[in-house]
Formats: C-alpha cells, structure tokens, sequence
C-alpha cells in the first residue's frame, strides 16, 4: 500500500506552511502578465459586443451609400422609389468650411454634415439642451460641437454663418452615434438641414464634399440579401456601398488587430513572468534539499517528491494568476476611461468569464512549466544528503535527463504556441517566438560572456571589495544569468515601448513648425488669388507661399488606357490608384519636404513640347508599376496631357505643408482651372481671428485653418496617447520588480552565507554593502544595457515593419530607463544584503 | 538481518580513485544493537548510507532483510526504507514546516497507513512528548527535537534503525537520556539498532562495536558493558 493522492496533497499543504508567502512572491512574477492578458481579452470582447450592440447606430441606418462627386439623378429616383415601398433614407452632405457666429463675429473652420430629415434611423444624437435634436429640420437651425461655440465665443440662440445661409443655434451636441468622442477636438462639428446646402453656395466646381445615403430596411430584412441585387446599379453611379455587417466586420477586424499587437505585450509580460517563476522556484529548491533528502529517507518516491512541490507551485500559481486575473479585471474597467475617446461605440464594460478563464488558464500553466524545470532536480536529491551535505553531489544532480529535455520541449512549445494564438497568423506567431527566443539567447550570450570578461579582467590589484563584488559576477553559485536575463528583458521591454512612441510622436514636433506660415487659406480660387494676397499684406502680415493646385485623373501610360494598363500590369481593374482624383501642383524646384530619390528634375521647356515631365512620390509610382521614361497621359478636367516620368521624391507627409503625389513642369498645366493654398505668417492671435474674419466675409467659400490650433489640438492628443503608453510602460517595469526579486532570490543563500562569513572573518558593514554594491552595479548596466541594445533592434523593427515609418533612436530616454534599472537592481541587491546583518555569525555557521 | 560483503566504496578525487571503504563484511542479526565507531574520516557515515541504501557501493553488496540493496531501483530502495528502516540523524532533520506530531506521521503517510494521527500521539507520549505534539521543530530543544526524530524513526515499526551520530548536537546528560531510550525501545520493539558515533562511552552501550580505520574493520568486538 503508499500514499492516496489525498494523503500527499495533505502533506503538500502542510509542507507549504512558512513557504507560501515566499513561493506565492515568486508567483506573483506572472500576475502582471495574467492582468495584461485578462484587461486586454476582456477589453476586446467588450468593443465586440458594443460594436453588435451599437453598429446600426455606427452607420446610422442599415446600409450606407457614399459618392465622392454627389449622387447621381438615376441614384436620386432609385432612393424615392425605394421610400415609396416603405424603404426610407436619409441624406448626408458632409464638407468643411468657414463657420461665422453673430454677434461676436469669431470664425473658426468646422465639419458642416447637413443631414436630411430621419437621421439618424438608430442610435441617438444627445444635446444640450436635452431632446432638441427633433427640432433640426423645423427650421434653419445648426447644432454644433461646444468647442465650436467657446472658438466662436457663440452661445445656443445666436446665429452662425455658412457660406451665405445663416442658422440659429439650437443647441450644442453631446453625442453622435458613429462618432468617437475625439471627433469634437479634431474637427468640430456642426449639422444643418440639408434643404439648405443650396443656400449655402459652398459645394461648387473643386470644392471638396462627400455625400452619403444612409437606408432602414424593415425589421428582420438582411441586409447584404436585400442590397444584392441593387449593387451592380449603385455601383455604376459610382457608389460606395456598405452594410451594417460589413461595417461590423471591418471595425472589429480593427479591434481584434489593435488587442492583437496589445496581447503580445501581455503575450511578453507573462513570459517575463515565467522566467521570475523559474529562477524564484530555483531558489525555493536550494531551501528544500534537506525536507526532500529527509523524506526520501522516509521512504518517499522521486515520484512523490515532485508531486508534493509541483502541486504546491501550482496552487501558489493558481493564486499568483487569480490575483493577476483580478488586477486584469479592474484595468479593463481603467481602460475606456483611458481608451474610450479614440472609438466610436460607448463600450459597456462587462465581466468576461471567457477571458478570465483564458488568462487564469495560461498562467497557471505558464507558471507550472517554467516552474517544473528547477522542481525535476528534486527527484535527483539523494537521500544521502540527510546525513553528509555533498555540494558536488547536489551539483551533478542538475545534470540533464530525459525528463529536463521533455520539459525544455514543452517550454520551447508553449511559447510558440502562446505566440501564435496571440499573432494574427502563425508566421507572424513563429515571428514573435523566434524574437523572444533570439532576446533570451542574446541575454544568456552577453551574461556569459560578462562572467567571463570578469574572470579574465579581476586583477589582484584592485581594491579588494571590488575585486570580492566582481569575482561573484563568475563564482559558482553566481546570479550573473538569471540577474542578467530578467533586468535585460525588463529593460528591453520598457525600452522598446519608450522608444516606438517617441518615433510616432516624432513626426509631430510642433516647435520645429512654429517659424513658417500659420494661417492657411485653401479653396483660393484663380479668380480670388489676388484679392485673397492683398488682404493679408494690406494687414501687414507676410504670404509664405501660394501654391496651385489642379485637379485631374490617371488616363493612361505608353499608349494603354487605364484599364488596359491595368491588365497589362495585372493590377485590379478598378485599382484605387488609378481611379483616385489627383489633386497635384506645377513648379520648377523640389521643396524642403521632398527629396529626389531617382531620375532628375526639370529641364526648361521647348516652346511647342507635346510631352511634358512629371514627377511623382515614389509609392505612387511603385503603385501604379510606373517606370522612368514612362509616358503618362492625365485626363486634366477634359483636356489630355501627355508627360513623361523623370523623376520620383521621398516625401514628408508629416508637415503641416501642402505636399503632392504628382508635380508637373509649369508648362504642362500651368494654363488648367486651379485652386490655390494660401499660407500667411501672421503674429498674433487677435490679428488671425481678424484676418479670418475679413476672408471669410469677402470670400465665403475660401477657408481657413489657424495651425497654431491644429498644433494645440494634435498636442492634446499626443498627450492622451502619451499616457496611454506611459501607463504600459510603467506597467512593464512594475512587473520586472517581482522577477528580478525571484532572480535574486536564487543567490540569496549563498550571499547570505559569504556575507555573514566575512563578517565573521572581521568584515565591515560598509565593506560589504559595498562589495554588494560592485555586484549589483555591474549585473544592473549590463543587464539594462543589453536590454537597450535589444530594445533599439526591436523598436527598429516595430517603426519599420509594424507602423512602416522610419526609425530615429532617442538615446536620453533610452538611458534614462537603463539607468532607472540599474538603480532597481542595486536597490534590490542591497536590500537582500540587509539580512546579512540582522543575521548573527555564529546563526548562520550553525546553518551551514 | 542485515549483511555486508566485501563493501568497496571509492571516489573519483581529481585524476585518482579514493577508497573510503575497502571490503567490509559482517553481519548484524535481528534485534542486535551496534555501534560503529573509528576516527573522523574512517567512513562511518559512508558505511550507514550504504548499510541503509541511501547510496550504492561501487563493488560488494548489502543485504537488508533478505534483499540485495545492489540489485534494487532509486524508488525500490525507498519503499524498502518506509517499510523496514527507521533513521535519527545527528542535526535531528526533522521537517521544519511541519508539526511534531506531523513528523512523526510522515512515514506513515507515506506508506499510505490509516489513524496515523494516534498513532503519532502514541509514539510522542511514549517519548514523553504527549503535551508538545503540536509545537515546531524550532519551538523545541535539541534533546526534544532529537526524541521527536525517534518517535519519528520508530512510527513505521521498523526491522532496523540506523542512527548517525545521535547524541552529537546534544550535552552530555540530554545525549546519555537518548541513548537509553533508544535502548528500551530496541529491547521492547525487537528491531536491530546500528549506531554510527565516535563518542565512546555511547558506542559502550550497545552489545557489539565495529571499529573502523581508513576504510577498513580493525575491530569486531562484543561490548564491555
């Protein structure tokens, strides 16, 4: 007979009495990964069901329809005969432009969307005053963003001017279905009845507008069946057509994408985690070896033995998840709050047992197979070491067995296979698993190798504290790896966060703009151009540039027209790129934002060319599979305009600067039906509002953008996403406390041992804090520096692949994060040094 | 009862073999009470982990109640011991997580026994123990927790009981109560009683001493006591 599974797990929890604080701190290594994973699934479940919940009202009906150039009159009379058969629509015409308010007379440009009577068929626009929105269609009304009215200095009952239709403002919008919140602070909106876009004499040739048709079907119709059969006539009015499940589809896939690349960081938290877990466990063996040799002289089975530690470590797991699980849950309930602005549904945050299980899942595993490793040298305790402590004897009992390889195998497994659930497919998830793999194999490689320098360097003459601190870098029983590994990791991660958002907040660095233009006047038309340069000087403020712009479309290369380009190039034949409308420009010199990648800029025209040169952005042309030398015709508003590709340029989109796809010799279109952009550099506040005022009062269609506010307005948001990566930053340094503790937990003894050795041998406080210190110091730098050197590879690769930017280092916060971990490490080797003195010598001589 | 045979232990020390033990042989019937006894680095202890199966020697073999320690697997040899050995150690070895009570129930858990809890007070009050069952090894003296490890190595009712050094954390009077305990105990329980010790007024205690030296028997004697 031996001993029921009942008997060994009550032995395993009485066992477990003084260690359980210890092993469950250990555990606690994985928490912050389990409340990653927890916060990030539930997060994402909640966007799902908000969006199923929400998305009629997202779309603000069941189909919508959308045309760039306006609805055709077949498309006017397909939607009258539709309400005739109980099929309503609505109207949407959404453009920019000036707003004026009376009496103050402030201007500022707004989003005006004039909306028809019935939108929105779902979902509910909130006021303030409340329940107003019913009252849109009385009248000439406006109901506007409260950010418009404070730009305006307006309050609800005075009026605002669009173009040359003026509206009472009824009230000030709180919410709008399909808006995230953020919309306000981006553009601010302003609806009107759309009856009165005709009054308004905005929407003439050039000026840019999109309109929109939002569609109930009848209860319980489905919408992709009842659409079908019309798309080919939408279509062919050159109509976007899209149904509430499409909608559903592709804002979830965004969703699901953004949780994706946020579980991955979860993904490397909880692994993270698991290495706390294995050098902590380590640790935890050194303590049991007399316990294990003791019951196995009892007669204990290896079996046995493993048995009562592993069910111990998975208990303490369980709970150090459960613990994480419930951290996890009360982020999710942070995270719209953080969140909640940049999406467009009100996401209702609600428990998700799925996610909860899932977290709890994988990190009691992840914790039970990082934990088995050290744990399977139990069963080689011999029972020998009750009576004669034989360190080499405990050394050998390291060696490798099947059992270690079958364990690696399941660790190697389970992070390949945590990866490819999190990826979005599994070469991306074999991606993800080779980087964590080739960051620990770099770590382990710069820990071994420091070891060795420290061998090789320490040299007698050095004073001896710090020869003792550098000669525990290689001593048998050194923390170098697992030290190494855990700060480095930590650092990495941090590192990388830091320095990935520097490089997407890079391209808004708004000090460097603040020299040129800062009010911008667009729709300029031919006609307006002087008058429009003559205003702004005549206030004695400086035009920065004009520049023109001509509106036309792809026509053909070398012969082909589009469609048979097209096919020629196998390219699809309704190719985005080919179907757009070009909005380019005419000059004879490459500005500041552009650089001449291939070929070379203008040459003077010949009198009498009939080809002329272009120059295009080089992923446009590498879109439209063009060649230098090639022949492009443009359809330039019904005339054809032959030019021959001779350059293309690297441009810098991100500049407040109006910037081209394509650039033409002036000769080309220098004659064509153009805009122009105006920028003025005008000094003070007072005298933008002043000069908009005026603009808009002579020219109603011209608008204008004060970028000083866009520069505020982009500050507030790099703001918000700052904190929002702050807070994952702080997290992830949060989570290396535990796992460097575990790490140094491993040594504890050993260092508690030399320590109170040296104390007994006439060493002082102070020589031994400082030989701690020579220790820690050094394993801190050449953890977080190895993790800053892992951190710029991976931040490289994310700018460069992830968001397909082009990557900058940031050295200062770069070392700041390596000297914080540096600082982190010393803290805590320190702190485990206090021991060393409570302890009295002859206390730990007995032990030993 | 238990048997050695031409025991051989050696150990690789750098580039040569050291021998620690070389051909040791006796036998020890049941109910015998002997001591070892020789000079630190004779190999005592040696000799007790290999008479207990707790290592293997590199030539000869054991017999332990009638089976070959040799010829048994790591976890064969385990069962053996929960089922026929008993152990006191010098440093007491009792698990410091658990009770006194609990420690002594050990090697019955282990064998899967029932009413291990009574049984354990029993052998705790027969210690004169009975009103410290529920105390830590660190809430007793060295002289309980030693009477705590006997109570423990008598628990499973062993045939034979090894005790490495027993009396050697412990004064002279605590250490002298130990050894007639454990001497009442082997006259009343019948089991071999083999003690590993260089104190030579303890080994004088038993009824036959085996003396080693560098590795070999030098002596094999009856007691004078």
């Amino acid at each position: 007979m031996s001993a029921s599974t009942t008997t060994l797990l009550r032995l395993a929890w009485r066992e477990s009495r003084t260690a359980r604080r210890r092993l469950l701190l250990y555990m606690s290594s994985i928490s912050l990964g389990v409340a990653a994973l927890v916060a990030i699934d539930s997060f994402a479940a909640n966007v799902q069901t908000s969006i199923q919940e929400q998305s009629r009202a997202l779309l603000g009906g069941d189909i919508n329809l959308r045309a760039r150039q306006g609805f055709t009159p077949a498309l006017d009379s397909l939607l009258d005969s539709l309400r005739t058969t109980g099929v309503p629509s609505a109207r949407i015409v959404s453009f920019a432009s000036m707003a004026t308010a009376s009496p103050s007379g402030g201007t500022r440009l707004a989003q005006v969307r004039a909306v028809s009577e019935g939108y929105p068929f779902y979902g509910e626009v909130l006021t303030a005053p409340a329940g107003r929105w019913a009252e849109l269609q009385r009248g000439a009304y406006a109901f506007a963003d409260p950010s418009l009215l404070i730009a305006l200095d307006a309050a609800v009952g005075d009026t605002i001017v669009i173009g040359f239709a003026r509206f009472e403002i009824r009230a000030t919008l709180t919410s709008v279905p399909g808006d995230p919140g953020i919309a306000a602070t981006i553009g601010p909106r302003i609806f009107i009845p759309e009856r009165y876009v005709a009054e308004t004499q905005l929407l003439g040739l050039g000026s840019r507008a999109e309109f929109e048709a939002v569609i109930k079907l009848p209860e319980g119709t489905r919408s992709p069946i009842w659409v079908a059969p019309l798309r080919p006539r939408f279509e062919a009015a050159n109509v976007r057509v899209r149904t509430v499940v499409e909608s559903e589809i592709d804002l979830s896939d965004a969703i699901t994408q953004l949780a994706r690349f946020l579980s991955v960081v979860g993904l490397i938290a909880l692994l993270l985690g698991g290495i706390g877990v294995a050098s902590g466990v380590n640790a935890f063996v050194q303590r049991k070896i007399d316990t294990v040799a003791v019951l196995r002289c009892l007669g204990a089975s290896s079996a046995q033995v493993l048995f009562i530690y592993l069910v111990q470590a998975a208990a303490m797991g369980f709970l150090g998840a459960a613990a994480g699980a419930l951290l996890g849950v009360a982020i999710q309930y942070a995270v719209p709050v953080v969140m909640g602005e940049f999406l467009p549904v009100d996401v209702k945050v609600a428990l998700v047992p799925s996610a909860i299980g899932v977290g709890l899942l994988v990190g009691v595993w992840v914790a039970v197979v990082f934990a088995l490793r050290p744990l399977l040298g139990l069963r080689r305790i011999s029972p020998l070491q009750a009576i004669r402590r034989d360190d080499a004897a405990l050394a050998a009992s390291r060696r490798r067995d099947s059992w270690t390889q079958i364990t690696n195998l399941a660790l190697v497994a389970s992070v390949l296979m945590l990866a490819i659930d999190r990826a979005a497919n599994t070469q991306q998830g074999v991606m993800y698993a080779a980087g964590i793999f080739l960051s620990i194999g770099l770590l382990w490689v710069s820990a071994a190798a420091l070891s060795s320098l420290a061998r090789r360097l320490v040299s007698p003459r050095w004073p001896y504290v710090f020869r003792q601190g550098v000669a525990n870098l290689y001593r048998p029983a050194s923390q170098t790896r697992s030290v190494v590994l855990a700060l480095g990791f930590g650092s990495f991660l941090v590192t990388t966060i830091v320095l990935v958002q520097a490089n997407l907040l890079k391209s808004f660095d708004l000090s460097a703009e603040a020299s040129r233009g800062n009010l911008v006047f667009f729709d300029v038309q031919d006609d307006q151009r002087a008058g429009i340069d003559s205003l702004i000087r005549g206030a004695g403020h400086d035009v920065v540039s004009q520049t023109p712009i001509v509106t036309m479309r792809f026509d053909g290369v070398n012969g082909l027209d589009a469609p048979a380009y097209a096919a020629s190039r196998g390219l699809p034949a309704r190719y985005w790129a080919l179907r757009r409308e070009y909005r380019s420009t005419y000059r004879d010199s490459v500005t500041p934002t552009e650089t001449l990648l291939t070929g070379e800029w203008f040459g003077a025209a010949a009198p009498g060319d009939s080809v002329f040169e272009v120059s295009l952005e080089t992923e446009i042309a590498t879109e439209l599979r063009l060649q230098l030398g090639d022949t492009v015709t443009w359809d330039v508003q019904g005339v054809r305009v032959r030019t021959r590709l001779t350059s293309t340029r690297e441009v810098d989109w991100g500049r407040f600067e109006p910037n081209f796809f394509a650039v033409f010799q002036p000769a080309a279109i220098s004659d064509a039906p153009q805009q122009f952009v105006t920028v003025a550099a005008v000094a003070s506040d007072t005298a933008v509002a002043r000069l908009q005022r005026d603009a808009v009062r002579r020219f109603p269609n011209v608008s204008s953008i004060d970028l000083s506010l866009v520069r505020a307005t982009i500050a507030q948001i790099v703001d918000k996403v700052t904190l929002a990566v702050r807070f994952l930053a702080l997290f992830s340094l949060a989570m290396g406390i535990p796992v460097l503790f575990s790490a140094v937990a491993a040594t504890r003894r050993d260092r508690l041992r030399e320590g109170v050795l040296l104390k007994t041998l006439g060493a002082t406080r102070a020589q031994i804090v400082r030989i701690l210190l020579a220790e820690y110091a050094l394993l801190g730098i050449l953890g977080s520096l190895t993790g800053m050197v892992l951190a710029f590879g991976g931040a490289w690769a994310l700018v460069r692949f992830v968001f397909e930017g082009t990557f900058s280092p940031a050295p200062v916060p770069a070392l700041l994060i390596a000297g914080a971990m540096t600082g982190l490490a010393i803290s805590i080797g320190v702190l485990t040094g206090r021991d060393v003195f409570r302890e009295t010598p002859m206390a730990a001589l007995r032990e030993a | 009862m238990l048997a050695a045979r031409e025991l051989t232990k050696e150990y690789q020390s750098g580039t040569s073999r050291l021998a620690v033990l070389r051909d040791v042989t006796f036998d020890i019937p049941q109910g015998a009470f002997v001591s070892i006894v020789g000079p630190s680095g004779s190999g005592k202890t040696t000799l007790l982990g290999l008479l207990a199966g707790l290592d293997l020697p590199s030539r000869g073999t054991v017999l332990l109640d009638g089976s070959d320690l040799s010829r048994l697997g790591e976890d064969a040899r385990a069962r053996l011991r929960g089922e026929k050995v008993g152990f006191i150690f010098q440093s007491f070895q009792l698990i410091p997580t658990l009770t006194a009570a609990e420690n002594v129930q050990v090697p019955l858990e282990l064998r899967g026994d029932a009413h291990v809890a009574e049984r354990a007070r029993d052998l705790l009050s027969r210690v004169g123990l009975g009103d410290r069952t529920g105390h830590f090894p660190n809430q007793l003296s060295g002289g309980e927790q030693q009477r705590v490890a006997i109570a423990r190595a008598f628990a499973n009712q062993p045939r034979i009981l090894f005790a490495d050094e027993p009396t050697g954390n412990l004064d002279g009077t605590t250490g002298a109560r130990i050894v007639e305990l454990l001497d009442e105990l082997n006259r009343e329980s019948g089991a071999t009683v083999v003690i590993v010790t260089h104190d030579l007024t303890l080994a004088e205690h038993a009824q036959r001493i085996i003396r080693l030296k560098d590795g070999l028997v030098v002596e094999d004697r009856a007691s004078r006591s």
